[in-house]
Parts: structure tokens; sequence; C-alpha cells
């Protein structure tokens, strides 16, 4: 049976794509068939992400639409075995997602796959919706500032009364957090909000805490995920979140401001 | 609440509200047996002040079909007990007949929550007591509703009613959530929130909390923003109810 993961967050812009894309990287990195599904319908951003984008013949919708098979909209990455990517189309809308349409498409990856990944729009409306429904297990993603982490309580709360989980009765969608754009020297000045202010609030486990980077927009920018990055923090920050998503034990680190040692450890690391 | 309509409703001489009452229900299994009152009686002596005029409703549920008694006698009796039959409910149809011929008001049953079996409890002053009194049963049931209880986060936008009771939440409560009880609100972790207690307009009705945080707090419809809670009470234990028809608040004192 395939796992089924919702990357989602309530507010836009906080990561949710980047996260999904070096997510879904590092789980097929480790040996997992897995495929992101781009559940932001008209406003198509992942395959970019994924460097994928020239590649789109079929998507999503189509495939709910019953307009083109699976294994036609399916992309298979370049770089890593066992990665796959759906696509979504540009031009519809969240309407376009049926809870049908949505179940007939997971049910038929999870014969062939280990992980899917659904990559949420922001906000709380049909696409956000469909997207956590058939999620086994929820990453929350969030920023470290007031409006994103009470944005993400309130996807929490949807999780806990609207997801099939919850409204069949079954055990509840399990919830971590992912900390993204995480600035250790704005958090210490007090610009930023702390990890524990954060957990204090959400009150769900870390799974894992990415640093602002310079490497994430770079790495956006070439269609490449930034988890392949390996020089990069952001890059270790999400390797160590995936190795702790598959049961790990790993400590967290770029949560305080590194003075010296960071180089020397950086350059020990990649040796 | 404007001014306009509190002087609209002042010159309508009645208002219609609905309320709900916690009222003991007496069931009466053997109502014949000669050690009815006198076991009763015992009973009611235990706390005379919780029983002394307390409503009561008399359950007949558990009475035989064939069984014949003078009911008004009986209601008589319990009377004299101090305790006031209000109503009934179930019961064999002649007996029903009787009770309501005597004033008695048939309740819609089937929601009792049984707290305990008091007869089962015996007497501490009487240990050499060997064998008990057998015969009559006599079971006093309370009515109310069980407390509504939430042990997970509640999150921002998510909305807690405990109708016609009380609340309570052992976690926190993110801003932008809201409870609200009819009854009290006690809430054991942060209290981020809003907070409306009394919701139905008990004005008796307070919160409690062991960090206050708040963002709206309110009792039977007197409320404060979070601006008007001073920094005193900030992630304090406090609780919040009304004196004198205005919303104090006080730091629970611990030890």
């Amino acid at each position: 049976m395939s796992k089924i993961i919702v990357m989602t967050s309530g507010k836009g812009g906080v990561g949710k794509t980047t996260s999904s894309a070096a997510f879904a990287t590092g789980l097929a990195l480790r040996g997992f068939k897995t495929v992101v599904i781009d559940f932001d319908v008209g406003l198509r951003n992942l395959d970019l992400v994924m460097g994928c984008e020239r590649r789109v013949v079929f998507d999503f919708i189509n495939v709910i639409n019953g307009e083109a098979k699976l294994n036609q909209a399916l992309i298979k990455d370049k770089r890593i075995e066992n990665l796959y990517i759906l696509p979504t189309s540009q031009t519809r809308d969240k309407d376009a997602l049926t809870r049908e349409g949505v179940e007939k498409v997971l049910n038929e990856l999870s014969k062939d796959f280990d992980y899917i990944l659904c990559d949420s729009p922001a906000g709380i409306e049909r696409g956000a919706l469909m997207s956590l429904y058939f999620a086994d297990h929820a990453i929350i993603v969030t920023n470290p500032e007031v409006s994103s982490v009470r944005d993400s309580d309130r996807i929490l709360g949807v999780l806990n009364s609207r997801s099939r989980r919850a409204e069949q009765g079954l055990e509840p969608v399990t919830q971590q957090l992912l900390l993204t754009r995480y600035d250790p020297e704005r958090v210490e000045k007090g610009e930023m909000l702390k990890v524990d202010d954060v957990l204090e609030i959400l009150a769900i486990p870390l799974l894992g805490v990415i640093p602002e980077s310079q490497a994430v927009l770079r790495a956006s920018n070439v269609g490449m995920p930034v988890i392949l990055d390996e020089v990069s923090n952001a890059g270790l920050a999400y390797s160590d979140a995936v190795g702790r998503f598959l049961g790990e034990d790993i400590e967290h680190r770029f949560v305080t401001p590194q003075k010296k040692g960071l180089f020397s450890r950086l350059l020990r690391r990649s040796a | 609440m404007s001014s306009a309509s509190q002087v609209a409703e002042r010159d309508v001489p009645f208002q219609l509200r609905g309320n709900s009452f916690t009222m003991m229900v007496l069931k009466v299994f053997a109502p014949t047996s000669p050690n009815f009152f006198t076991q009763l009686n015992v009973k009611v002596r235990q706390a005379p002040n919780f029983f002394h005029n307390a409503p009561v409703v008399l359950d007949f549920d558990d009475l035989p079909e064939s069984i014949v008694f003078d009911l008004g006698a009986f209601v008589a009796q319990v009377q004299a007990l101090h305790l006031l039959p209000v109503g009934f409910q179930g019961g064999p149809q002649p007996v029903r007949e009787a009770a309501m011929a005597v004033g008695l008001t048939p309740m819609p049953s089937g929601r009792a929550a049984k707290l305990e079996e008091v007869v089962k409890a015996p007497d501490p002053r009487q240990p050499d007591q060997q064998t008990p009194i057998p015969a009559p049963q006599v079971l006093i049931e309370v009515v109310h509703r069980p407390t509504v209880v939430v042990t997970e986060p509640v999150r921002s936008g998510m909305r807690v009613y405990a109708e016609k009771t009380d609340l309570i939440v052992t976690s926190s409560v993110s801003p932008g959530a809201e409870l609200l009880a009819d009854g009290n609100i006690h809430v054991y972790g942060a209290l981020r929130g809003r907070a409306l207690a009394g919701f139905s307009g008990d004005a008796n009705a307070r919160i409690f909390c062991h960090s206050l945080e708040a963002e709206v707090l309110s009792v039977a419809g007197n409320y404060r923003v979070s601006e008007d809670i001073g920094s005193d009470f900030y992630k304090k234990a406090v609780q919040v109810f009304l004196r004198d028809g205005v919303l104090s608040m006080d730091l629970l004192k611990t030890a």
C-alpha cells in the first residue's frame, strides 16, 4: 500500500512547492518509488521547479476527465530513478478537481508507488481540500512569522475535521511541521519567531528546519530540486527531514547562528 | 446590544426563553414496599440541604405493568419528605394517567445519565450491619448534560460549542479559535483564542484558564478584548466572572 502525503500550509509563498519537489526527490533518492502531484490547478509551478515543464503534454486534469491515460500524463524524472511528476493544468481552475476523479487517480497510482506526494495550493478552498482529503500524512510548511503560523494552525484544524480519515473516523492524519525560510540571525535579533514559539502554538512534531538560503531560489530557477544541491544548507536540511520522516534519528541543525564552524563543517561534509 | 433594542425589550411584559434545569430523578421500583419511605427518608437526611424542596422527576419506567397503588398518597408522602415531585417519566398507562391527574408533568425520558447508585453506598456508621435490608430499591439519578471535554488543540477557525453545559479543554486554544459554552469554560493549555461562557445568558458562568492570552473574553454577553486585559493577567492563571454585572478577573492562587 502506498502512503499519501500532503504538503500544505494554508498561506501562500511559504515554500510548499519547493518542499514538495525536494521531499519527493529525497524519497526517490532513498529508493522509494515516488510520484509528486501538482494540485495547484491554474497556477502550475511544480513542473518548473522539477525542471520538466517542456515535457508536459497531458496533465492531472486530463486524467481526471478521462481524456488521457495516467501513463501518458506521468513524467519520469530524467535525473533520478523512481521519481515521477504528475503536472496539473494551467488553463483550468480548481473546480476541475472532483473528489471521485482525484480518488480514481490516487487509487491507480497507489498500485505502483510507495509514496504519493500531493503539493497543495494555498488557501483552504477546493484545491487545498482535495489535496489533503485522502492524505495519510501531512507535512505543514510554515515560515517563522505570525500570519503563516496562524494559517498553518487553521489548516491543521481543517485536516482534523475535513479529511477522509476525519470524516470516516479512522486514525487521524499524522502531522509534522517543516519550518522553512528560517534565518537564525534574524531570530536572534527578535525579527523572526523562534522554533519553540512556533511549536508552542502548533503543537505538532518538528520534522525539520530549513534555513533561509540563496540556494533555494537558484535551484528553482534552474529547475533542480534544492535537495540535489549537496553543498547548500537548505539541501542538507531537506535531506535530514526526509531521513527523519523515514524514522531516522537525526539531530536538528541550522537552527542557531553558525560562526566559522559552519564553513569547516560543510567542507568536511562534502569532502 | 444597542440601547434601542433594550428599550424595546422592556416594553414587552414578558420574555420567553429556553432554559435547562438540573433535576433529580427518583427511580421507583417498589412504591408499595413498607420500607420505601423509611429508606428514602434516610437518604434525604444524609444531605438535608441538598434535598430540601428539591424538584424531582418520578421515574416509573421499571414498574411492573400490573402494579396498583395510590399515586396521590405516594406523591403526598414524597412531599412530606420535602421533595417536590414536578414530573414523571415512563410507566404503565394507568400510572401515567393517575400521575397526570395529580398534576405531574410527563417528561421526555431517555436522557438521564447514571451518576451513582446511591442505594449501594453502605452507611459507614453501621459497619456491623451484616445483612442489608432487602426489598425496596431506591435509585436516585441526577439528570444533567455531560460536560464537553476537548483533548486536542482547538485550532484557528475552529468553533466548539458546549450547549447547555460546561466546556473543558485540556489542550491549548489557538488565536482565531472560538469556545462557546452555556456553562463554564475551563482551559488547561494556553487560552489564545476567544472564550464566551454563559453564552445563553447565565451570569453565574465563569471562565478558568491556566495561561490567559485570550483575544476576547465574555460572560453572558459582557466582554473584554485583549487590549483591555491588563498585563497583570497576561499568561497568568485567571478566572473570569461577573462581579455585580461587570466582567472581572482574579488571579487563581494555587497553594
